[in-house]
């Protein structure tokens, strides 16, 4: 029951935002991110943003991911080191 | 106690669309799954209670995958039809046939069976039955048709509840006679709870947009009190695999936290301004679910100055269809805890089928049944 | 005596559907009849080898006019295309329109402009028709039924029986672009999509298939509307008793198409579409016609998705397994899940 989105917020409108969803935009409420701006990222569930999203944490976690478990070769693909770029 | 996150030394620089895209990397999904293999010392049996989780499995292919490495993911009590009970839908049908009455739902309720019929057959028999995306444009529905009484049918967990306290303070602050809401609104902590004291369950795959609204801290009771490891996943193919990372090492090392594998949109506190609107609007009830019967202090009913917007007050005159016998006979409750397999209730395949289902797990589109019935347990490899 | 009413769902291109089509086909059983392809083809000779094809549809969309067409481009585009999928030529329609009290001239000239430019596109003439009025509120603004007449030239024979293991299932481009575009026009819906509806006529892509390679090179094909990609695949399964695989990545959906689809917790590939089709050929082919396709104006995103799977034994079914050919899907991910036969209408979900 928690079919939520990641949308782009375009412009502030009072208690709303009209929000870019990829392409998709609608008007929806942010009395539950008081402090958003434009230019953040929010989550969208039901007509309303329930959170902002933190991309320091999610850079971390894909980060985490590539050092610790390292990314998957193709077996085909010539050997490279897992640096990054 | 929360597990603590590792920072490493180096982020490369990504736009945020593509930094989001990652997470369904199909070469991430490939680490991840290559990872986890070796972690799983013995057969795991784990509980996801969304049903936004059901689908996102599904979807993903990632069950047979996991299923594959000896992962079973048992879906628990999370999907619409289960959150309803056949009373609470019994009730609303007769509220959406009321005349003049403009009754307002999501989606995923149409075709939810009440005793003799669905919001779905409830329309093709003339009501006016409407589809929104979200609460407040029931609200805006209201403002304009004055006449008319608008009811709009609240379902959903604490990732809802907001949006529909939203609507209603909303309503309340424009002094609106004709917006009224059908409560039925409910909270996870409290059936998760009731289910982690099943013992064949070695760990929660948690909710990741309930857990946004009510914090990470929401789930240590389950960890500290029941000794179930947690994770809070997110819905993409490596949000939910990180979370079954960390439920396979806490199982392998004998731990019960709470992890927080969404850590982009779950904080431990949860969103204030979030619960605020909630324990403005709402206090908690005990509520019906479907197949588990009533549980103490799951649902949320309408308090104080927003009592009046309760739309069973304004439809009165509702006398409940005697509950059917047939029913004593379902074991939903039991698949649904993950106790026992579809195939092993009586009633699966003779007196219960999709065409005519006794229970929630063979009536909802995901149910454990309805998935056994069309796929005899065979996940597609 | 039944009480039961025609859901929304008999409408919506899934399995109610299906059911109501039965009991018709079952009332009025004859050979022409009882394939159930998207046209009858009748026995009936022209020239030498050739056939005439027909076909109805009524046309019943709401609201009447969306972002790229209105109910009279679908009546000629969708009519058209049923046509050339079997192969035909598409030459003649009629249409039969049902106005509801109230609707304005102008409107009813647009629909009618509309008809008139995508029969000229087509190269078909509208050559019958008629006209109705009922009260207000009896139908929605307008609907539309036409009906066409093709020639089927020889040497040319389609349909899921030609249907086989190995063959190759190209999609002619991007899928969902009419759902989302009608969907996000609704009222009450209040998302603005920079996507327009994909209504087109397809005779001419259809042409450049079967020239690529030869007529013989191409086995079936399907325009994809209610329903999507899933239920024509469902169909092919059913008709061809073998399993369908597409490979998820491949599948070729605008990105806004995309988002909104995520927003609204609908899949892709159920989604309709009022301008592409599905079509089985050779494998050894495939290259060629796709590159045929992509010189076309309405096959410049065609791709190649997947491939008819195995045949299912019903005499020896592996016991492991549904006893029924699947629409099986490999996703991005690595598994693969069944993408069974939609539903019906679509509904947003919060879940």
């Amino acid at each position: 029951m928690c079919l939520a989105v990641p949308a782009l917020v375009e412009e502030l409108d009072g208690a709303f935002a009209r929000v870019d969803f990829g392409g998709v935009h609608r008007r929806i409420g942010t009395a539950l991110v008081p402090g958003v701006r434009v230019g953040d990222y929010v989550l969208v569930h039901a007509g309303m943003a329930i959170e902002t999203i933190d991309f320091e944490e999610a850079q971390q976690t894909i980060a985490m991911i590539r050092e610790v478990f390292g990314d998957a070769v193709p077996e085909d693909a010539p050997s490279s080191d897992t640096s990054d770029e | 106690m929360l597990c603590p996150r590792m920072r490493p030394h180096r982020i490369p620089q990504m736009s945020e669309t593509e930094i989001l895209s990652r997470f369904a990397d199909p070469t991430l999904v490939a680490s991840l799954l290559r990872e986890l293999e070796p972690l799983v010392k013995r057969p795991l049996r784990l509980m996801e209670v969304c049903g936004t989780h059901t689908m996102a499995l599904f979807e993903t292919g990632l069950r047979p995958l996991l299923g594959r490495l000896g992962i079973e993911l048992v879906s628990g009590p999370g999907c619409p039809v289960c959150v309803t009970a056949q009373e609470d839908l019994d009730h609303a049908l007769h509220i959406a046939t009321a005349p003049g009455a403009v009754f307002c739902t999501f989606g995923d309720m149409m075709r939810v069976p009440g005793t003799k019929s669905s919001l779905s057959e409830t329309r093709a028999g003339g009501a006016d039955v409407r589809v929104l995306y979200s609460p407040l444009d029931a609200v805006e529905l209201a403002r304009q048709m004055g006449e008319r009484q608008v009811v709009f049918l609240a379902v959903g967990f604490e990732t809802t509840a907001p949006a529909v306290a939203y609507a209603l303070k909303e309503a309340r602050d424009d002094g609106l006679a004709n917006f009224h809401v059908y409560p039925c609104n409910k909270t996870i902590p409290a059936p998760l709870a009731l289910l982690a004291a099943e013992p064949g369950l070695d760990g929660f795959l948690c909710p990741g947009h309930v857990s946004v609204v009510i914090g990470a801290r929401a789930y240590l009771p389950i960890a500290k009190q029941w000794h179930k490891p947690c994770a809070i996943a997110g819905f993409e193919p490596v949000d939910i695999l990180g979370a079954v990372i960390a439920l396979a090492q806490q199982v392998a090392e004998g731990r019960a936290e709470v992890h927080n594998a969404y850590s982009r949109v779950v904080r431990e506190e949860g969103n204030p301004h979030a619960l605020a609107l909630i324990a403005e609007v709402f206090e908690p009830q005990a509520a019906l679910w479907r197949g588990l019967g009533e549980i103490p202090l799951s649902g949320l009913a309408l308090r104080g100055e927003y009592r009046r917007f309760d739309a069973r007050l304004h439809f009165p005159g509702f006398t409940p269809p005697p509950p059917s016998q047939r029913l004593a006979a379902c074991r939903c409750g039991e698949v649904l805890a993950g106790r026992i397999r579809p195939d092993e209730c009586e009633c699966f395949a003779a007196a219960c089928t999709p065409e005519d289902p006794l229970g929630a797990c063979m009536v909802s589109q995901e149910g454990a049944c309805r998935a056994f019935y069309r796929f005899r347990g065979w996940e597609a490899q | 005596m039944t009480a039961e009413r025609v859901k929304l769902d008999a409408g919506g291109g899934g399995q109610e559907q299906r059911r109501l089509i039965e009991t018709i086909r079952a009332r009025l059983s004859n050979p022409a009849l009882d394939p159930l392809e998207d046209s009858a083809v009748l026995d009936c000779a022209i020239g030498a080898g050739e056939s005439l094809v027909f076909t109805t549809d009524s046309y019943v969309v709401s609201p009447w006019r969306f972002p790229g067409g209105d109910v009279g481009s679908l009546a000629v585009c969708g009519t058209v295309n049923d046509l050339a999928v079997m192969g035909a030529i598409p030459r003649w329609l009629s249409l039969a329109l049902i106005i509801e009290e109230g609707f304005s001239r102008d409107d009813l000239d647009t629909v009618l402009e509309s008809v008139a430019r995508r029969a000229e596109e087509a190269g078909v003439q509208v050559v019958t028709g008629d006209t109705k009025v009922v009260e207000r509120g009896k139908a929605d603004c307008v609907f539309a039924t036409t009906a066409g007449v093709g020639i089927r030239p020889s040497g040319r024979d389609l349909g899921a029986h030609r249907i086989a293991p190995g063959q190759a299932l190209i999609v002619s481009g991007p899928l969902g672009d009419h759902a989302i575009a009608v969907i996000c026009s609704r009222e009450g819906m209040q998302f603005e999509v920079d996507v327009e509806s994909d209504c087109a006529p397809l005779n001419g892509l259809v042409e450049a298939m079967l020239e690529a390679a030869g007529p013989e090179a191409v086995f079936a094909m399907r325009d994809l509307t209610r329903g999507g990609l899933a239920a024509v695949l469902n169909e092919y399964a059913l008709g061809a008793q073998a399993d369908m695989v597409v490979h998820e990545e491949r599948l070729p959906i605008r990105p806004a198409v995309r988002a909104a689809a995520r927003v609204l917790g609908f899949e892709p590939a159920v989604l309709a579409n009022e301008g592409k089709l599905l079509a089985a050929v050779d494998a050894h082919n495939a290259e060629s016609i796709v590159a045929a396709m992509r010189a076309h104006h309405y096959g410049r995103d065609a791709v190649i998705i997947g491939e008819v799977g195995g045949r299912f034994d019903p005499e020896h079914p592996d016991p492991r397994r549904p006893r029924r050919p699947l629409v099986l899907f490999r996703t991005p991910s690595g598994g693969t899940r069944v993408v069974d036969m939609p539903l019906g209408t679509l509904l947003p979900r919060i879940c």
